[in-house]
């Protein structure tokens, strides 16, 4: 366990060391937008990655909950004068409650049958979303007011100063979303290396043996549920502000494929793997900005490459590569 | 009053028939292997939108149907070479993405070659609707039933009375065992994508002078071929035929007596309700796992 | 004295086929109690019938007196009852260790909060169930790999590691699917020695199994399934005696 949790400390620390250092690389504001977007979604599939990667369930419908958490907060700041903190929290425990009602009788199911029923689920929210214009703007999408913590608004287009430097918003935002990012990843590695964590895997590892040793699979098969979709509900309630502006596709299945392919590329049960799944398929249509008619093409491919010959993932394959190599060159049989 | 019960009926049979073929189509490839393929939809529209741009290009019509079905074919035998067989053992979730890989792959492919635009393919008899009762029938969707019939019929028929078709289930039911028996299980797999494929395509084409076709039409219909698949119980062909004839016809009645904003979430509805109550489908056989 | 295991007239059929039909035995506190019988005579079903897995088509299981009808696996481990399993069922996604530490889930008291910020409670729990665990698995004989990956251990040593699990949760019963499986001589002998062990701190032990000196050697009672049905029940020495058993089955 000493290794495991020193494993975890090494992770959160190189993390923060790039997230604080980006700035010192990047001065366009488009990159820090890029770069606040890219930490946003990362938090979303962290959460996922409790879901999908550790518990070994399957979600492809998990947009739905980010979109609702967005949606929510849109709402609740623009049409009814809400603060954004309250409107993000009670979003937040309105999506858990969500999650919990429909993830009792979907989590019985297994495999192709759960997959099924969370594309549903996903489906129906976004269709909901789309439809009712009068409140979310329909497919046109809606304007969301800036973030504002009593008043004192964060917004991409302000002037701030921190520690008597002046920054730009930014900046601001994007050290933000850093700092949320770094939260979220320091609560997902505390709850994995527990008791509560050891239960959540082990309904992925073998369900039975959990079961004989007392582990209610049920009950934590919800937990993990509705942890995941708060997490997704937080950072798209935080997505709205940032962009200003969201539409239905926020909810919809191509981002609730994007964010489980994230999840898949860089590592199921990897909770930098992930980020940096995030990081790759988000900068993806950057890289192949002037190629945007491949993008879909190469979209696919890289999945179905990935898939086949890295099933485990970016981050574990690269590790257990670099084991190899370090065992190898140790010399001797083992 | 009846005559629009009529109507919504056959705008709902029709659709559902596609259902019914695009259903079989997932069920066709479960059995053989256990994948649900979610480029299912992406069969429709090559076939579609092949035909399409053949007849435009002056390549007489049905030559053009058989080319965009061949098309098809290949497409469902390269899906199996290239992206199912190479996974081997993969559990559920990396299998499923394969799928959507896939998916994703073969629509940016049509995107290439064909463009992001809508395209009309003519009815194949009359543009004349047929007047029954009061309700209006497209001449299409005779077409569509006709054929959806006809292939029905002949699956049936390869299923039970050809060799090769009694090797695809042997396949399914236990593939180390019908290896044992000298089936060559990776020739079965092929031709379990293949047929799907064509199925497909074939749905496609003949449901393309209805509902336009391009790009990406394949993929709210293969979903929705799956969750028909899924209604009537995975794995079970009869089960596929009526959870696609009954998922389209409710759908159509629901668009026409509640809301047609809400039509696509019928089907989403359904299936939820479905995996509740009756989680292996109306069909479907139990699986009872041993320790 | 109750009996801590009591099965009444236990029948499960799968259709047609009846797995167990009509079994009646008593398990006492404290014993080592082998259930035998050649392949197919349904001792792995009567052992998922006790341990909540299956539901029975006939008849009753009482643990302690009370009836096992309604309760889940994860009840029975509750109320003291836990088991390994013939097709071991280790978590290969976590490190040996951990496996052994999910045995000690019940014991553990975390809610989300103490989780979620790691706060004192929480790592004094952590360290003392890793600390037992620890014992444990130098107890079942695999402590080389504290540090290891569950997936990096030989067979052998996962089937100890599934045992050191088992004991993690504290049992007064343990239930053993064919522990013996799989290993060789020198193996068996250790497990032997281990079970004696375990039955010298007071657990009751219930023992699958084909192995016959192992089981011989180890069991104070043993009962013997043939066709679902009890054959015989006794002492060794009257089981090694009783005609009809040999007949069936010990015959060479």
């Amino acid at each position: 366990m000493a290794k495991l949790s020193e494993f975890r400390l090494k992770g959160l620390v190189f993390l923060a060391v790039v997230v604080f250092a980006l700035p010192l690389f990047i001065s366009n504001p488009f990159h820090y937008s890029l770069a606040t977007q890219i930490a946003l979604i990362a938090g979303a599939v962290v959460g996922l990655n409790l879901l999908v990667g550790f518990a070994g369930q399957i979600s492809l419908g998990h947009a739905g909950f980010f979109g609702l958490g967005a949606y929510f907060s849109a709402i609740m700041t623009s049409h009814y004068g809400w603060s954004a903190i309250p409107a993000l929290i009670v979003g937040a425990i309105g999506v858990g409650i969500i999650a919990w009602v429909v993830g009792r009788p979907i989590l019985r199911l297994k495999g192709h049958y759960l997959s099924m029923a969370t594309l549903a689920v996903g489906f129906i929210i976004a269709i909901i979303l789309n439809n009712e214009r009068e409140m979310t703007g329909g497919p046109d999408g809606m304007p969301v007011p800036a973030f504002d913590v009593f008043g004192w608004e964060l917004s991409p287009f302000g002037e701030y100063s921190l520690f008597g430097m002046d920054i730009s918003g930014d900046l601001a935002w994007y050290l933000f979303a850093g700092v949320v990012l770094l939260v979220a990843v320091w609560l997902a590695q505390n709850l994995i290396d527990s008791p509560i964590g050891r239960a959540l895997r082990s309904v992925h590892g073998s369900e039975v043996a959990a079961s004989v040793v007392g582990v209610n699979t049920t009950k934590y098969k919800s937990l993990v549920f509705v942890i995941s979709a708060v997490y997704a509900s937080v950072m798209g309630a935080l997505y709205a502000h940032f962009q200003g502006f969201i539409t239905p596709a926020v909810a919809g299945f191509e981002f609730s494929i994007l964010l489980i392919t994230m999840v898949v590329l860089g590592g199921m049960g990897s909770t930098i793997g992930v980020i940096i799944g995030a990081v790759v398929l988000e900068l993806l249509p950057q890289v192949l900005a002037d190629f945007q008619e491949f993008e879909m093409v190469l979209f696919g491919l890289i999945l179905m490459l990935t898939m086949i010959f890295m099933p485990k993932g970016l981050l574990p394959t690269a590790a257990n590569f670099l084991a190899k190599r370090r065992a190898k060159s140790a010399g001797g049989n083992a | 009053m009846f005559s629009e019960f009529l109507q919504y009926l056959f705008t709902g049979i029709t659709i559902g028939a596609t259902y019914a073929l695009i259903a079989l189509g997932f069920t066709l490839i479960y059995n053989a292997s256990h994948v649900i393929n979610f480029a299912q939809g992406e069969f429709l529209m090559i076939g579609g939108m092949a035909t399409v741009s053949l007849t435009a290009m002056g390549v007489p019509m049905l030559l053009a149907i058989v080319l965009a079905v061949v098309l098809a074919g290949l497409m469902g035998i390269a899906l199996q070479r290239l992206a199912i067989a190479p996974a081997k053992d993969a559990n559920v979730v990396t299998l499923i993405i394969i799928t959507i890989g896939a998916s994703i792959f073969i629509r940016g492919l049509a995107q290439l070659v064909w463009g992001k635009k809508y395209h009309v393919m003519p009815n194949f008899s009359s543009d004349e609707p047929i007047e029954i009762f009061g309700a209006v029938l497209n001449s299409q969707s005779l077409w569509v039933l006709g054929v959806g019939a006809v292939l029905v019929a002949v699956l049936v028929y390869f299923f039970t009375r050809t060799m090769t078709g009694k090797a695809i289930l042997a396949t399914s039911m236990n593939k180390d065992a019908a290896r044992l028996v000298g089936i060559r299980t990776q020739m079965v797999l092929m031709l379990a994508f293949m047929v799907s494929a064509l199925l497909g395509s074939i749905a496609g084409i003949v449901v393309a002078p209805i509902t336009f076709t391009s790009y990406d039409i394949g993929i709210i219909l293969g979903l929705k071929g799956f969750v028909a698949a899924a209604i009537g119980g995975l794995g079970s062909g009869v089960g596929a035929v009526v959870g696609g004839l009954a998922l389209g016809v409710v759908e159509a009645m629901a668009a026409g007596y509640l809301s047609s904003d809400y039509k696509d979430a019928v089907a989403f509805s359904m299936i939820l309700l479905v995996l509740f109550f009756m989680p292996r489908g109306l069909f479907g056989a139990k699986v009872v796992e041993r320790v | 004295m109750t009996a801590l295991v009591e099965v009444n007239n236990l029948s499960k059929a799968f259709g047609g086929v009846h797995a167990v039909e009509g079994v009646s035995f008593a398990v006492d506190a404290g014993q080592v109690y082998s259930v035998i019988g050649p392949n197919g005579a349904g001792k792995t079903t009567l052992f998922n019938l006790i341990t909540g897995l299956y539901t029975p088509t006939g008849g009753d299981v009482k643990l302690n007196g009370e009836s096992t009808a309604k309760l889940e696996p994860s009840q029975l481990a509750q109320r003291g009852m836990c088991r390994t399993f013939q097709q071991m069922q280790i978590c290969m996604n976590m490190t040996a260790i951990e496996n052994v530490m999910l045995g000690r889930h019940l014991s553990l008291k975390s809610n989300l909060l103490t989780t979620l910020f790691r706060l004192p409670a929480l790592t004094r729990g952590e360290k003392a169930a890793h600390a037992k665990s620890a014992e444990l698995m130098e107890f079942v004989g695999c402590g080389e790999y504290i540090n290891a990956e569950a997936s990096a251990m030989s067979y052998g040593a996962l089937k100890r590691l599934e045992i050191a699990r088992a004991l993690a949760a504290e049992p007064k019963i343990i239930l053993l699917d064919e522990p013996a499986a799989g290993l060789n001589a020198v193996e068996t002998t250790a497990l032997e020695e281990l079970i004696r062990k375990i039955a010298e701190q007071g657990i009751t032990v219930m023992l699958v199994e084909h192995d016959m000196k192992l089981v011989m050697n180890i069991s104070d009672r043993l009962l013997v399934l043939n066709y679902g049905r009890v054959l015989a029940e006794g002492t060794p020495e009257q089981i090694r005696a009783n005609p009809d058993v040999i007949a069936a089955y010990l015959g060479g």
